[in-house]
Parts: C-alpha cells; sequence; structure tokens
C-alpha cells in the first residue's frame, strides 16, 4: 500500500509551519517511502543522536535548520556529543575537533533540544511511558525504550530523528505496529552458573548470545535472574544491540510485554528455539575480553552506558577504604552528576581516583589519557566497540571485579 | 551494438554515468567507506581497499549503523561517494544520505530500486547510465 498523507501532513509540506518543518517533512515522506510506511503518526518525544561530529554534513544539517528557523516540536533530548561540556579539560584531541564538537551540540540546543547528552534518556525525568510512540536514536536507548518500558520506536538515526522532532511526526511501520512486536526466536536460559551471585553476568551473556543470534529479530528470553535490575536489562540490551542490531527483546517476568512466553509471542509459535546452558553463558563472558586474566591495566572505563545513580550506590561500598592504582573513567549524565554532588559523593569519588565524565562517552571520543594497553570495563557494548573505535585492548569483567582490578592494576577476578 | 534501457524507481533523485562497480557483499558506510579517500576500509569486506569514487556502485542491499547517513553525505558533499547508487532492497540509510546530500548542497548522487533480474546485466555492463528525474528511473546499459 502506497503511503498515505493527511491534512496535517500536507500542511507540513506546503510550508504551513514554517520552511524548516517543511524541509524535514519532505525528507520524512522519502524515508517513510523506502521503508514502505502506510502513513505517519504522531511522536510524542525524540531522541536525538545527532551530536557526534562526523564531519560538515552533520553541522551543516543541523545549521541549515536553523537558519530555516527550526524549531522541535516534542520534547526531544539528546544523546552524547564528542565534548564533555562540563569538563571540557578532559578532552586530548585538537582545538579544531573539540571546536566542531562543541559547536555541533550547541547547534541542537538552538533547535529547542534540552542539553541532556546522555545515552541514558530513559534515566532522566524524560523517561518515557508504556505505549507511548516516540522517535528515538541510539541503539541502547532504543532498545530499553522498547523493552524495559514498552514505548515504541524504529531504530532511528542520522537526519531522520531531527525531522520527527522538528515536524512531531513519524512513520507508522516495524515496532510502532502491535503485531511486529512479538517475540520470533525463544532463547531458553536452561541453567545459570551457580557462581554468578549478580545478575549482571548472566543479563550481559544472554544480551551477547541474543545479538549474535537474532539479528534484529524480536527475541523472547526465558530463565534470566528473576533478581534482574533495571540496569541489569539496560547492559543486556546494550550489548543485544551491539552484538546485532537487536530493537526489542523481551525476558518474561522481567519485561512489560512479556509476562509469560505465549504473551511475548503474542500466542504464535516462535520461528526459533535456542537452548543456552551454563558453559554457553560462561563462553560468552570470556568472548567479550581479549586478554588473559592477570594482564597489566592502563584504565577502568565504566559508564556505557551512562551510570545511573543506582550503579553508583552499588559502587560507593565498594570503594570504602580503596585507592585505584590506574584511571579509571565513568560515563554519567548531568542529572545524576548533580545528585552526586549534592550528597557530596563527587568528592569522595575524586578521592578514590575516579574521573567523572559526563556529555560523552570514553569509547567515542578523545578522553582516555593512555591508548596503548588495556583497559578493563564491566560494559558488554564497550567490550565491543572500543577496540575498534579508539584502538585499545579490552578486558571485560563485573563491577566488583573491575573495581579490584583498578585497585590492583591488573585484571583481577574475585 | 543497440543499447539496452531497464527501468527501476527511483529512491533518490539525479543522474550519473560511470562505470559499475559490483559489491560482492553488503557495506555500511559507517566503519566502512572513507569519505576522504572514496575506499572501502572495512577489513572484513572482501573488496577492502576498493575505490569507489564516480562509479555506479552496486549493492544488493543495505547494512549497518544508522551513522552511514551521515558518512554518505559527506562523502557527496566532498565528491568522493560513487556517482549513482543501484539496489536491490529498499534501503532507508543510504537514502536519506543521498536526500540530504541534494538538498544541503545541490550535489547528486541518484539511488535506484531494479530488479533482480537485470542484476548480473547491470553488473556486466561496461557503463551505466543512470536518470532518476522521475519517479520509474532509466537505467542505460553500453
Amino acid at each position: 500500500m502506497a503511503l498515505q498523507l493527511d491534512a496535517r501532513d500536507e500542511a507540513l509540506l506546503a510550508g504551513d509551519e514554517g520552511p524548516a518543518a517543511a524541509f524535514a517533512m519532505r525528507l520524512l515522506r522519502q524515508f517513510a517511502e523506502a521503508v514502505e510506511a502506510t502513513h505517519f503518526i504522531d511522536a510524542e518525544a525524540a531522541h536525538i543522536d545527532g551530536c557526534l561530529y562526523l564531519g560538515a554534513a552533520s553541522l551543516d544539517f543541523v545549521e541549515h535548520l536553523a537558519a530555516l528557523g527550526g524549531k522541535v516540536r516534542v520534547p526531544t533530548t539528546l544523546n552524547v556529543g564528542s565534548m564533555d561540556l562540563i569538563h571540557p579539560e578532559l578532552f586530548q584531541g585538537s582545538a579544531e575537533s573539540a571546536d566542531n564538537g562543541a559547536r555541533l551540540m550547541r547547534a541542537h540546543e538552538a533547535l529547542g533540544c534540552l542539553p541532556t547528552f546522555t545515552c541514558a534518556p530513559y534515566q532522566t525525568m524524560f523517561r518515557p511511558r508504556l505505549g507511548q510512540q516516540i522517535a528515538w536514536a541510539e541503539s541502547n536507548a532504543i532498545v530499553f525504550a522498547n523493552s524495559v518500558i514498552g514505548a515504541r520506536t524504529n531504530r532511528y538515526g542520522d537526519f531522520i530523528d531531527l525531522c520527527c522532532a522538528i515536524t512531531g511526526r513519524v512513520p507508522c511501520y516495524g515496532l510502532h505496529i502491535t503485531e511486529n512486536r512479538r517475540a520470533r526466536v525463544h532463547l531458553a536460559i536452561e541453567n545459570l552458573p551457580p557462581e554468578w551471585q549478580d545478575p549482571q553476568l548472566a543479563c550481559i551473556a544472554a544480551g551477547y548470545l541474543a545479538g549474535k543470534s537474532c539479528g534484529d529479530r524480536v527475541p523472547v528470553i526465558t530463565g534470566l535472574p528473576q533478581a534482574a535490575s533495571e540496569d541489569d536489562l539496560k547492559a543486556l540490551g546494550a550489548v543485544a544491540a551491539s552484538a546485532g542490531a537487536v530493537a526489542l527483546f523481551h525476558a518474561v517476568g522481567l519485561t512489560p510485554e512479556a509476562p509469560t512466553l505465549e504473551a511475548a509471542c503474542q500466542g504464535a509459535a516462535p520461528d526459533e528455539h535456542i537452548a543456552l546452558t551454563a558453559d554457553d553463558l560462561r563462553r560468552a563472558i570470556a568472548q567479550l575480553s581479549l586478554v588473559p586474566d592477570s594482564s597489566p591495566l592502563s584504565a577502568v572505563s565504566l559508564g556505557t552506558p551512562h551510570f545511573s545513580l543506582a550503579e553508583f550506590e552499588k559502587l560507593m561500598p565498594l570503594l570504602a577504604g580503596r585507592q585505584l592504582a590506574i584511571d579509571c573513567f565513568i560515563n554519567t549524565g548531568r542529572e545524576t552528576l548533580a545528585v552526586l554532588t549534592a550528597r557530596g559523593w563527587e568528592e569522595v569519588l575524586r578521592a578514590a581516583g575516579i574521573t567523572l565524565v559526563t556529555d560523552t562517552c570514553t569509547y567515542v571520543t578523545a578522553i582516555l589519557r593512555e591508548l596503548n594497553g588495556t583497559v578493563m570495563t564491566n560494559s558488554g557494548k564497550w567490550a565491543y566497540y572500543a577496540p575498534g573505535n579508539i584502538g585499545v585492548s579490552v578486558a571485560f569483567g563485573s563491577l566488583e571485579d573491575c573495581i579490584a582490578s583498578a585497585a590492583a592494576g591488573k585484571v583481577v577476578r574475585l | 551494438m543497440t543499447s539496452i534501457t531497464l527501468n527501476g524507481a527511483t529512491l533518490a533523485p539525479g543522474t550519473a554515468t560511470g562505470s559499475p562497480f559490483l559489491l560482492s557483499e553488503p557495506l555500511s558506510f559507517w566503519g566502512g567507506f572513507d569519505s576522504t579517500a572514496g575506499t572501502i576500509i572495512d577489513r572484513r569486506h572482501p573488496q577492502l581497499g576498493s575505490y569507489l569514487t564516480g562509479r555506479i556502485m552496486l549493492m544488493s542491499a543495505g547494512r549497518g549503523s544508522c551513522s552511514g547517513s551521515s558518512v554518505l553525505a559527506e562523502a557527496i558533499r566532498r565528491g568522493s561517494a560513487p556517482a549513482g547508487i543501484i539496489l536491490l532492497a529498499r534501503d532507508a540509510i543510504v537514502t536519506v544520505g543521498a536526500l540530504v546530500a541534494a538538498e544541503l548542497y545541490q550535489r547528486h548522487c541518484p539511488v535506484v530500486l531494479a530488479g533482480a533480474a537485470d542484476w548480473s546485466q547491470l553488473g556486466k555492463a561496461d557503463r551505466v547510465t543512470i536518470d532518476a528525474r522521475s519517479e520509474t528511473a532509466e537505467l542505460r546499459l553500453g
């Protein structure tokens, strides 16, 4: 069926809402035709992943919309940029890249986007609600919004996310539609490694295997620890969207569209059934490390996606009485930083040797002071991308292992 | 030799002429294409190092990160992009990159959806001319 435009869409195209909205709607219409959407619906919120500087075209697009008088029409949050605007002294790159990066972030603000600069907008006051139709970019944010909250978005990206924000419209196809949200692959965890007391490793292993085996198909996972927290599911989704193109997963008993296996599958049989044993999960975790245990480390990086307040609450007791021997970076959002400061924790963290990074992330820009060597992380996503992006080697471990390793200066397993 | 004309669907409008370059596997522009040099830089791609600037790129399907749109738009701006792109499956990332470059820089890299039956003929042609100024695109071989 060809794309149907309603009176609102036609008015936007005709320039009734200004030339920027007409420009954005023109692009959206062509995009909608390319993805074979049937019509447009209202977007209730947008999250924009356009703040990383990838060349002049990134900046030209945003400044062109601004020159046409563009303003976003729905609450619009911003993903990380290339710069930490709160701690600019952390940037190790050239003055030119710093200028371009900061200018791109400011240009988005000029369009009325909110300067959240976080990849975890779902853990800010702008968290969407169950069933809300949104136009989100950033793979981990997309998978969290769809899976953990039950909001509805496709994998939007470059340019199109901003066009949705400027017009307030989003093409209706894919995961905006109920029947496309049913699980196609059943990942059944048969037994968990008994030595894993905390749910974090099981969630990351399941996410990694979901990404590897599902591509962009929707998985439903059974057998996850029922004590898994929101941050464990956030880590699951982030690695699933890195190892594959997962935009939505269901976890029975843990996510809102999966009270039961049958509900997650909408009564249909899944196309594929994959059984996972404790050994499969252990092997998945081992694959995330490129170096053996006891290898020397140059740094530890936590907070990909951005560390939440709950994660800091888990971290604080681990730091008691410890002095870290190597650089330890934690990426987090501005809103969380403000709470840390108010609680007096920022000072405690700095005294322990931790560098707090806001507005950006250590694997997408020049923040790490030492790139020759191995960096340890508790993030499956960071472990997946950092070697290619910034050229470091990587070790993966639990939060507890990461802190013990930061104190020892080498990979330690507790 | 009589020239052959095939039809396709216009995804991003424009006109272009060049020698065809058939990708043996889909390519992600982000992380896979150097918009400064015009070459394939994906280390896992069998045609690593190939120069695509000015060619008519034949790619069966799109692949990879949404950031590919920015990289393609940047390549079109710099003049390092393929002259035109012919696909076998609709792809939003490639289409959006070409549309944005056309809007911002008035530089056109036409993107056309071709029929599977015409694919091998397109790949073997010495030259391909794309005329994608209307909804139905013409692809002239020879």
